[in-house]
């Protein structure tokens, strides 16, 4: 407005200007942070690629002198005796029959508790469970092995007198139990998050707090509780410790948990310790192996993010 | 009947409704009985008394923070929700006189009676059929005609069946949120409440979205007993029979609409609804 009045003393807002010297200082600390935090970003990325890279060039090398069809199809894996076999099946179905032992442990039990913690327990509880589950995840896990080796098998064996020294079931279970702290508390963070307003249109409705609790806390959450789900699933996949101290390193084409069997990581470790030769096809055979975990947890990680876009609730 | 305010006298009919047949007299649908609330050591309701006339729309006004939405979910228990909160009082849910919030009353007996639409739209994470069907699958309903006849019945209601009967098995937050709103709407009358509650439907939306529910709170107000708190003054007093208006967690004045808007017996509403303060 051209006949606005001036401030009562007469003077004009002039602004407390930063003088360039600052600005300049401020800018360079800007562009170094930059790039301290791309060079983190990169290294990640590269650590990841060399892993992927180390894995499919001796893989291929593996691959050249044993067929992928043998690999795929072949029921005996004996890389070390005369007459070698090169079969993945054996080892697959070890990891595959104790993840899933573990996992049909894990995702019930931590799904109810993880439930519980969120929509029943009071905070009190709440504040103590939660670090005595987090102690759980911390025990180391040859513990846990020799838990499995020594205190559950010869129980399990009062239920079932012929199981082998060396089984599934054993250390199954244990794991089980291992991954059950990360499913409880990635999957009560998820329920957490669900909104009250949500709850409150659940009561209001006349749900009771089971029935809000199954019917919606559990599928607002979804996408972090299958989150949690898959995380578990990769970390029972990947599990070495135990199955190599409970589940008995032979190699061993059976879904039977009562039998015991190795699996890829007890396979990959058992070989890394003895004293294969760099460059022969056993020691390739390691590469071989841990290129299939990978390739086994890169599908479930790809399952999750689909599940996840599919089940997405944004709030 | 126990009320501890007896209903005023009938409002001269709104001229917007000549034709309307009015019942020969107005029922309390429930009746406040010198409610007090507490949020832990603060108390935020006090000594209210009022009833809520069965088959009218009864408008609760007040600046914010006068414990309008405190009042409103003291109707179906939604405080039992969270610790430390305290009633005193009464609130009677009629014909039969249950104490809503009477220490021995099951809070899921108010809550199967009554129904609730809350400020901001808060649709379950399901298909905009299922969460129609929500409340009467809770209730028992398992035959596919009843929820399907239901389903439309409530969603013609909330004037949301055009825009989506072609798609009712999406998720239901594919819905703009004035659409939301409605289908939260729907949801609450599916069981056919005897009693609505709408908590500031319409603020969490905007100009056109709000149009839209305004419009349809006027026509469910033929049907069904509500209590809405609103900020639009206007809109209270154009589908309300009856208005609260409340100050700092207390009554100050409560009559028919007609008498509160123009002949308010309280300068403080004078004030509030003229706009001097609020
Ligand atoms: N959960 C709560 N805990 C403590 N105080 C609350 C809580 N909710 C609301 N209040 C207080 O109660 C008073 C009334 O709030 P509210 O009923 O939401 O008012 P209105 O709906 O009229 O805006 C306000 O002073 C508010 O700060
Ligand atoms: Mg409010």
């Amino acid at each position: 407005m051209a006949g606005s009045l001036p401030p009562a003393d007469g003077v004009l807002a002039s602004g407390i200007r930063p003088s360039p010297e600052f600005l300049a200082r401020r800018r360079l600390k800007d562009r170094i942070m930059r790039g301290l935090l791309f060079a983190a970003a990169s290294l990640s990325v590269l650590v990841t690629l060399a892993i992927v890279y180390v894995l499919a060039s001796e893989s291929l090398a593996f691959f050249r002198h044993v067929g992928l069809v043998a690999f795929l199809t072949d029921t005996q894996w004996t890389p070390l005796f005369a007459e070698p076999h090169y079969g993945i099946l054996p080892l697959l179905a070890g990891t595959v029959t104790i993840s899933a032992i573990a996992l049909s442990v894990a995702i019930p039990a931590g799904t109810v508790l993880a439930l519980y913690l969120s929509e029943y327990a009071d905070s009190r509880l709440r504040e103590v469970v939660k670090p005595l589950l987090e102690m759980l995840a911390g025990v180391p896990t040859v513990v846990f092995g020799y838990f499995a080796l020594l205190f559950v098998t010869p129980l399990l064996r009062r239920l079932f007198p012929d199981l082998p020294g060396f089984n599934m079931l054993s250390p199954g279970l244990v794991m089980g139990v291992m991954i059950l702290p990360y499913i409880v508390s990635l999957s009560e963070d998820a329920m957490r998050a669900v909104p009250d307003a949500l709850r409150e249109g659940a009561y209001a409705l006349g749900y009771t707090r089971l029935q809000t609790a199954v019917r919606v806390v559990l599928p607002a959450a979804l996408s972090g509780v299958t989150a949690a789900y898959l995380l578990g699933m990769a970390r029972a996949v990947g599990e070495t410790m135990v199955v190599a101290i409970a589940a008995g390193q032979n190699p061993n084409f059976t879904f039977n948990p009562l039998e015991g069997a190795a699996t890829i990581t007890t396979y990959i470790v058992q070989v890394s310790l003895g004293d294969v030769a760099y460059g022969t096809i056993a020691y390739q055979s390691i590469f071989a192996a841990a290129l299939t975990l990978f390739l086994l947890t890169l599908a479930f990680n790809v399952l999750g993010f689909f599940l996840r876009r599919r089940f997405r609730e944004v709030y | 009947m126990t009320l501890a305010a007896p209903l005023p006298a009938e409002p001269a009919p709104p001229s917007a409704r000549p034709d309307e047949a009015r019942p020969a007299e107005i029922r309390a649908k429930a009746a406040v009985e010198d409610l007090s609330f507490w949020y832990g050591p603060k108390q935020v309701l006090f000594s209210i008394s009022m009833p809520v006339a069965e088959g009218c729309v009864t408008a609760l006004i007040g600046p914010s923070g006068c414990g309008k939405s405190t009042f409103l979910r003291c109707f179906n228990r939604m405080h039992d929700l969270y610790p430390g909160n305290r009633y005193a009082g009464r609130i009677l849910l009629e014909p039969e006189g249950i104490d809503i919030i009477g220490p021995k009353t099951d809070p899921m007996v108010p809550r199967m009676r009554i129904g609730m639409v809350f400020q901001k739209p808060n649709p379950f994470p399901k298909s905009i059929y299922e969460n129609v069907a929500a409340g009467l699958r809770i209730r028992g309903v398992r035959s596919r005609t009843v929820l399907d006849a239901q389903v439309e019945k409530s969603l013609r209601r909330a004037a949301l069946w055009e825009e989506v009967k072609d798609r009712l098995h999406a998720s239901a937050h594919t819905l703009s949120g004035g659409q939301q709103q409605r289908l939260c709407i729907a949801r609450a009358l599916a069981p056919e409440p005897e009693l609505l509650l709408l908590d500031e439907p319409t603020s969490a939306l905007d100009p056109i979205a709000t149009a839209h529910i305004e419009e349809l709170i006027d026509e469910l107000s033929r049907r069904y007993t509500i209590v809405v708190v609103t900020h639009n003054m206007q809109q209270a007093a154009r589908i309300s029979r009856f208005t609260a208006f409340f100050h700092l967690g207390r009554l100050i004045e409560f009559g028919p609409t007609e008498e509160v808007f123009t002949r308010p017996r309280e300068t403080m509403t004078q004030d509030y609804i003229t706009g001097r303060f609020g």
